[in-house]
């Protein structure tokens, strides 16, 4: 009872007028950061943070709420309109969101991806109210094997993503893996890979350079291209009426993806290690999985948007649970908050939950009511999110190229990775025209990094016993599960080549 | 089209060569008690990369993947002009950022793109080319605070200036 | 059009420019730009956090008339951050936040060409002890046990740490050695995942900053054995350090500013002037105390002698660990 009271006291507090304000605020502004490619909620919590020595503590809390919640809705405009994954969380979005923006749908896309957001966000809070003691300790027994096993899963969702052509989806895998361990090998301390011995490549090849370069570089293009610089895509119309329709049809058409994704989504956000761009892969899978009719997905289907969306909002929420239980961030924003609380004079930890209740449910009511404000503002914003794709596209096209360059240079600021998104961008977009799916390198790069060091973890662990991710109560079942997830396909697709290559023959 | 299909997959066949060679300088093999050496996990990726390539070549071989079957030039004489201004417009854009900022380069790719390829009028070219810089400025330095390439020392009075109102 | 306006602008800074050194010379420098304020180690860790902290004492105590805008280059253990600040085209305006990969780093990879001592000693803001942890369900409560059970498991006693090479792991390879230890290893990306993964008990013990697992050990879950520094902690006054123990080894972490190498005289005075008030003031004081850093203030002259000293025994460190 004490905390739905505290819970309705931090609540109350958001609704104060100047706190409201602030919430309309920092949600406006998220959602611009989180709209830019390059830009995400570490950015809009990183400026935060110098000012919450200036205001009461609790409108920091919700400040920083609102930020976050703004930027996660954010993350799906770009997705969607511009076609590049503003963050590693939304690549799964653009695999619906963009076919619907190209079928001149970008508002039914954006509708679902706002509500599904909503849902997920709500779901994740509830979740989070009822069993946050309880998760936290699902949590600790996730060691090196276990999360290992689950980039396994994450993997063999992979699988059906990919083209048709399947040594050139395997290619992209692996090139994705393999960019992902250049830099410094964690385990030894030693550099690796560092291509060509220039000492730019010490640092790696982020997530942000290899999707920018495909997606805002390559991806554009080849459109170009395609289309011979002349694009007369069906020109998106709104209205009150049509977003009226568009939000029944997201309704009907997304229910199943966005349940999956809230869920799904949050279990896996839990998780320290793995955090949200697992959980948007995975529930993508799955959604397609158990979707009456799989073939539209990756076509525009509304259920192929609400999934990752639904998923990777409540998986940010979902990784605010370690950090408030446990004083661990589960993601690099929930790292600068950490910092933020030792600012305010808080310990981060385990007694922070039983010490502070007034502040951690303070900061989870403002959640709540920070989802319903992004909800509104987001759904007020789509006609001007729309307004930019009916721009000539002689206009729109320069603008992508510099919102990418602009936003690869914020995310990193080395003009070295600049290059390597134009690099990237000139290589993807040939790849692209010789029918190489890039997506799976995309993101490829994002898991490796969480793959390979778990996995050399846990061998040293075991002294090099690979038994050690089938022997573990929770490792066990989910190796096996993905690895029966992983070659159940495979042998489909095999046998159905077979089939093919026996027909002309006889 | 047949032969762009095979050139890549040649390029990208003598890639995975050079990743392959290049993760030997850290162990590749599997060492007792510890796991797989610090080069095992690119190099044997690499090693599947290679494979894929060679798979590639085999269907094309074959021809059984549709760009082995098309005749059609890769690129046409308009795809090569495309390609060529705006991706040789994206690359002065970014050797521009080292010379004359980030803002500065910002207003020229644009008005070089929206006038020059885009055809459009001279007056909705400018006033593009010269909104957006000063948008993005207040947005990154201002709200933002990150800081992007000021180009070479001549463009500092100018930006000391900006600085000087947002500060 | 395009022109008129740069010139334009151009002028008025021109103009600007020309009234300025008249100021300048009545209140010394002052900075231009917003300061690259460059962190040695990726957002979230111990080091990421004191710059951050210090960023808001000094935009609360409004020391700057630009701000400080922290850049995190945490690739390659500090390779990354050390090739910035280094090759930084505007000395004047760039700064670092250090740990000890500031000695090691260049030490380990001497192809990087990096020379510390070009580097501009600024403010030595205090230096951070190592604790040895157990968890609580453990039942080890002394180091003697520690010891007794290590060597009882024969190899199988798994610690955590940020990896070869760094910090932690020279203090467990001293360790090991002064009371031959045989020890397994696991390296991770970050002091938070290895607290989590002690907290879970994936592994047995680990080496970290008072700071980094202070929340589980008021929560009872970790257990202090043995400090690394000169004298007991005030804050673990039944913890006793190596020294008693008669080895004469003490390990710090140091938390330093430091400028570009080429900055000139005039920022530099001013950067040792700003840290000297953001060192003094209250909330940094306060940050010491409950975060246990020990004290240790130092002038440009001293810092470059500690330095040196630094890199002599890492030298050694890192020898003595087959590096």
């Amino acid at each position: 009872m004490d905390v739905l009271l505290l819970l309705g006291d931090g609540m109350l507090l958001s609704l104060q007028p100047l706190n409201l304000m602030m919430i309309l605020i920092g949600v406006t502004l998220g959602l611009f950061i989180g709209a830019m490619p390059g830009l995400g909620s570490v950015n809009g919590v990183a400026i935060l943070l110098p000012v919450t020595f200036l205001v009461p503590p609790g409108s920091a809390i919700i400040f920083l709420a609102a930020i976050y919640y703004g930027a996660m809705y954010g993350g799906a405009v770009s997705s969607i309109t511009l076609g590049i994954p503003g963050a590693s969380t939304a690549v799964a979005t653009t695999f619906d969101g963009r076919p619907l923006a190209k079928q001149g749908r970008a508002s039914l896309a954006l509708v679902t991806a706002a509500l599904a957001s909503f849902i997920g966000g709500t779901v994740a809070n509830v979740l989070f109210t009822l069993f946050a003691p309880l998760l936290a300790s699902v949590a600790l027994s996730f060691g090196p094997p276990e999360v290992f096993a689950l980039m396994l899963l994450a993997f063999a969702t992979f699988v059906g993503l990919g083209g048709d052509d399947i040594p050139k989806t395997i290619f992209s895998i692996c090139f994705g893996l393999v960019l992902g361990a250049v830099g410094f090998d964690q385990i030894s301390g030693a550099p690796r890979l560092v291509l060509f011995d220039y000492n730019g490549f010490l640092q790696g090849i982020g997530f942000l350079v290899l999707a920018i370069g495909v997606y805002g570089i390559g991806e554009m293009l080849w459109t170009i291209d395609q289309t011979r610089g002349d694009v007369t895509a069906t020109t998106p119309k709104m209205t009150v009426k049509g977003m009226a329709s568009d939000t029944k049809e997201a309704a009907k058409r997304g229910w199943k993806g966005t349940m999956i994704g809230s869920f799904l989504g949050f279990f896996v956000g839990v998780l320290p290690a793995a955090g949200a761009t697992p959980g948007s892969l995975m529930s993508y899978g799955v959604a397609k999985m158990v979707s009456r009719n799989p073939d539209e997905f990756g076509k525009g289907s509304p259920d192929g948007v609400a999934a990752p969306e639904a998923a990777n909002n409540s998986a940010s929420t979902g990784s605010m649970l370690p950090m408030l239980t446990l004083g661990i961030p589960g993601s690099p924003t929930t790292a600068i908050l950490l910092g933020g609380m030792v600012i305010w004079g808080l310990v981060p930890g385990p007694r922070l939950f039983v010490d502070e209740q007034e502040f951690v449910w303070g900061l989870i009511g403002s959640f709540y009511i920070s989802n319903v404000a992004a909800l509104l503002i987001n759904l007020a914003f789509i006609p001007v999110f729309i307004w930019m794709l009916r721009m000539p596209f002689t206009i729109l096209a320069p603008m992508i190229f510099v919102l990418s360059i602009t936003g690869g240079y914020a995310a990193t600021r080395d003009m070295f990775d600049i290059w390597l998104i134009v690099g990237f961008g000139i290589g993807a977009f040939f790849m692209r025209k010789f029918d190489y799916p890039l997506a799976p390198a995309v993101l490829a790069i994002v898991l490796g990094p969480i793959a390979e060091p778990t996995l050399r973890q846990s061998l040293l662990l075991s002294s090099g016993d690979p038994s050690i991710f089938f022997t573990r109560p929770v490792a066990g079942p989910i190796t096996v599960i993905a690895l029966i997830l992983i070659f159940m396909p495979l042998v489909k697709v095999i046998r159905r080549q077979m089939g093919k290559r026996k027909k002309p023959a006889s | 089209m047949r032969v762009g299909e095979l050139l890549t997959a040649g390029f990208l066949a003598l890639l995975s060569l050079y990743l392959m060679w290049k993760s030997t300088e850290l162990p590749i093999g599997y060492i007792a008690g510890t796991g797989p050496g610090g080069g095992a996990w690119p190099f044997w990726l690499s090693a599947i990369m290679l494979v894929c390539c060679v798979c590639v070549a085999f269907n094309w071989w074959r021809g059984t993947s549709p760009p082995s079957q098309s005749e059609e030039p890769v690129l046409d004489s308009h795809g090569w002009r495309s390609l060529i201004f705006v991706g040789g417009g994206i690359i002065a854009f970014v050797a521009l950022v080292s010379i004359i900022s980030m803002y500065g380069a910002i207003a020229v790719f644009l008005f070089y793109y929206v006038w020059f390829l885009g055809r459009h009028g001279l007056i909705l070219s400018l006033s593009i080319s010269l909104i957006t810089p000063v948008a993005l400025f207040f947005f990154f330095e201002g709200a933002m605070q990150i800081t992007m390439p000021s180009g070479l020392p001549f463009t500092d009075p100018v930006f000391n200036f900006l600085y000087e109102i947002i500060y | 059009m395009k022109m008129t306006k740069r010139t334009l602008l151009g002028m008025a800074g021109a103009a600007l420019m020309a009234v300025a050194p008249m100021q300048a010379a009545a209140q010394d420098w002052q900075p231009r730009k917003p300061i690259d304020f460059v962190i040695m180690a990726g957002a979230g860790g111990g080091a990421d956090q004191i710059a951050r902290f210090i960023q808001a004492v000094a935009e609360q105590e409004d020391l700057t008339t630009r701000p400080l805008v922290p850049n995190n280059k945490g690739g390659g253990s500090g390779a990354e951050a050390l090739i910035h600040v280094s090759t930084a085209s505007d000395p004047d305006h760039t700064i670092l936040v250090t740990l000890n990969s500031f000695f090691t780093t260049p030490l380990r990879q001497e192809n990087l060409g990096i020379d510390i001592q070009t580097f501009t000693p600024v403010a030595m803001m205090g230096v951070d002890p190592f604790v040895l942890w157990v968890h609580k369900d453990s039942g080890i409560t002394t180091f003697d046990e520690y010891v007794a059970k290590v060597k009882e498991m024969d190899g199988e006693f798994v610690m955590g740490g940020t990896g070869a090479g760094q910090e932690d792991s020279i203090v467990i390879a001293y360790m090991s050695g002064a009371y031959d230890l045989d020890i397994k290893y696991i390296p991770y990306d970050g002091g938070g995942a290895v607290a989590k993964d002690l907290a879970g008990q994936q592994i047995m013990a680990t080496v970290n900053n008072p700071a980094e697992a202070k929340g589980f050990y008021e929560a009872g879950d970790f257990v202090p054995l043995l400090a690394f520094s000169d004298e007991r902690m005030p804050a673990y006054p039944d913890v006793p350090t190596i020294k008693e123990m008669g080895h004469d080894f003490s390990y710090y972490n140091q938390r330093a500013i430091v400028g570009a190498p080429g900055m000139s005289d005039e920022a530099a005075a001013y950067y040792q002037d700003l840290f000297t008030q953001i060192y003094e003031s209250e909330q940094w004081q306060g940050y010491l105390t409950s975060e246990s850093l020990s004290p240790l203030w130092m002038d440009a002259g001293e810092q470059r002698d500690y330095w040196a000293l630094q890199v002599e025994n890492h030298q050694s460190l890192l020898a003595a660990l087959g590096e």
